[in-house]
């Protein structure tokens, strides 16, 4: 921000000032063109303002959410073809939640193959029972919808949720630099299964084959022996 | 003395002097031919102006257009697939630092198929710039550490640990390259000019990570598998004799993206960003994790970190 010094009326006549005041002049009126409060301006402030406009993010992060309640397939398949799924509250609103069951446990209709090992967890512990299974439920007993799974977890795994929040944990795409462009992130259920959330056993990737990939020992007719 | 004469196929009957004279004018042409040999043997795949090529740094911004368009000529050619080579710069304000879970790892090798695709690798080697390391838990020994592993991962009792590029802030595979042909960029990023490096190898062996991977042949991927977004300093087929390095993706990181190694990771292990930023992800880490760097005593001062939750 250009500084005029204050005119000194003793040299009101030299040339300087004239020149300094002419200054001044342009200052102003770029100032109140510029911002429409001028009393609201105070310089070091404004700068301030600017280069955190510069600094400002212009891209958002996307965090991935589940589409909403899940839906059971029936087995069966419509005239097209479609196998047909049924919402949860189709068979739950009339009946009673069984708060004693596991996730895991036995069932003699649906579910069947819902294997579980997520703690001590009963199926009424994350699933709202109270409204037909529509939606979660948290500790406190309040319902959540299902796209906002990730504050359920959030509520035992606290150490993994604030390092998600920092962008210490979760997998990402898209740009580190969020002045350039956005970045999508997954969330807890994309890969942990919530039934069943240590993540899996995997094959691994085939690596470099690069001959310091072996052990000496493990290498023949190297001419070394 | 008698004046012998000697009869010659192409000069005829002759004295004993001009005899003497042709055999040396003769065995004189034989070692000329012998000697210029390489140079004829250079001019089938090395052109005049790549060997007249200048130092990156010497290049003129024109100078490295025509360079460019050269090259990307050259892949079409050669590699069959057009290709767009770029040369992003460094910005003022960025030092690119990456940090690695270890509690997180499982060891997949997602990040080293990653690097293989994006980096244009020779596919026969599968190479890449990541080696994953399967760790016996209570110690970080490499001794004891295996990275041709094909087990099913997680293992009971490992743990895992990619090793790569760590940028050093003082690395010695720049100060042991006798033509300057490696260097470290503002921004923390350890690059190679492929056009300049002369196959030494001093970097290979002055890398305490064996990060470095030398072209032993002329990579060949299939056109279709090329990356065609390049940068001159990163992922452009490397000619062989040359020297190659992670480079956290150059290309992808100067356009602000994410590098391949992290996209891929399917557990989220790895933070990258701008350690200047006192809000990015990267700071936040290292200033709330217990973050150690390998081989810290012997003063690299490396831009990779790794840590563990527990």
């Amino acid at each position: 921000m250009p500084h005029a010094p204050e005119p000194v009326p003793s040299f009101a006549r030299s040339r300087m000032v004239k020149g300094l005041s002419f200054v001044l002049v342009i200052a102003l009126l770029a100032v109140l063109l510029l911002f429409p409060k001028p009393q609201s301006v105070v310089v070091p402030e404004k700068v301030q303002t600017a280069s955190a406009v510069n600094e400002e993010r212009h891209f958002e992060t996307f965090i991935r959410k589940p589409a909403g309640p899940p839906s059971v397939k029936t087995g069966l398949l419509d005239p097209h073809g479609q196998p047909v799924s049924v919402a949860c509250n189709t068979c739950h609103a009339t009946r009673s939640p069984n708060a004693e069951l596991r996730v895991g446990g036995n069932l003699s209709t649906f579910h069947q193959g819902l294997k579980g090992n997520h703690g001590n967890l009963t199926c009424v512990s994350c699933h709202n029972g109270n409204e037909g299974y529509q939606t979660l439920r948290l500790a406190d007993g309040k319902s959540l919808p299902f796209t906002e799974v990730m504050q359920l977890c959030a509520q035992c795994h606290g150490p993994q949720f604030r390092d998600y929040s920092h962008g210490a944990h979760g997998g990402m795409t898209g740009y580190w630099d969020l002045t350039q462009g956005p970045r999508q992130r997954n969330n807890c259920i994309d890969c942990h299964d919530p039934h069943f959330p240590k993540y899996p056993t995997v094959r691994p990737a085939q690596g470099p084959h690069d001959r310091f990939q072996s052990s000496p020992h493990d290498q023949k007719g190297t001419g070394h022996e | 003395m008698s004046n012998k004469k000697f009869s010659l196929p192409v000069l005829g009957e002759v004295d004993r002097r001009t005899a003497v004279k042709a055999g040396a004018v003769t065995l004189g042409l034989a070692m000329l031919a012998k000697a210029i040999q390489p140079v004829m043997e250079w001019s089938s795949n090395l052109t005049a102006d790549e060997f007249l090529q200048k130092h990156y740094k010497e290049l003129k911004p024109k100078e490295l257009d025509v360079v460019i368009k050269r090259l990307q000529e050259e892949a079409l050619h050669e590699y069959g697939r057009e290709v767009k080579i770029k040369n992003p710069q460094a910005k003022s304000g960025v030092k690119y630092a990456y940090a690695l879970n270890l509690s997180i790892c499982i060891g997949c090798r997602k990040c080293a198929e990653a690097c293989h695709l994006e980096n244009n690798h020779d596919r026969a080697t599968h190479n890449s710039y990541i080696r994953v390391f399967e760790m016996q838990k209570g110690g970080i020994d490499f001794e004891k550490g295996n990275c041709t592993y094909d087990n099913p991962v997680p293992a009971p009792d490992k743990f895992y640990m990619p090793v790569q590029c760590q940028q050093c802030d003082n690395p010695p595979c720049v100060s042991v390259c006798p033509v300057e042909a490696t260097w470290k960029e503002k921004d923390g990023l350890v690059v190679v000019d492929y056009n300049w490096c002369i196959g030494c190898r001093y970097c290979e062996a002055a890398c305490p990570y064996h990060a470095r991977r030398f072209n032993w042949t002329k990579p060949e991927i299939s056109p279709k598998e090329i990356n065609p977004n390049q940068g001159y300093l990163s992922n452009r087929v490397r000619p062989q004799g040359v020297m190659e390095k992670c480079t956290f993706c150059l290309h992808r990181v100067r356009e602000g993206r994410l590098p391949a190694c992290l996209e891929a990771c399917p557990t989220g292990a790895r933070v990258f960003g701008n350690i200047l930023d006192p809000k990015s992800e990267i700071r936040w880490v290292l200033e709330n994790k217990r973050v150690f760097v390998l081989k810290e005593e012997l003063g690299t001062k490396p831009n990779f970190f790794y840590f563990f939750d527990k």
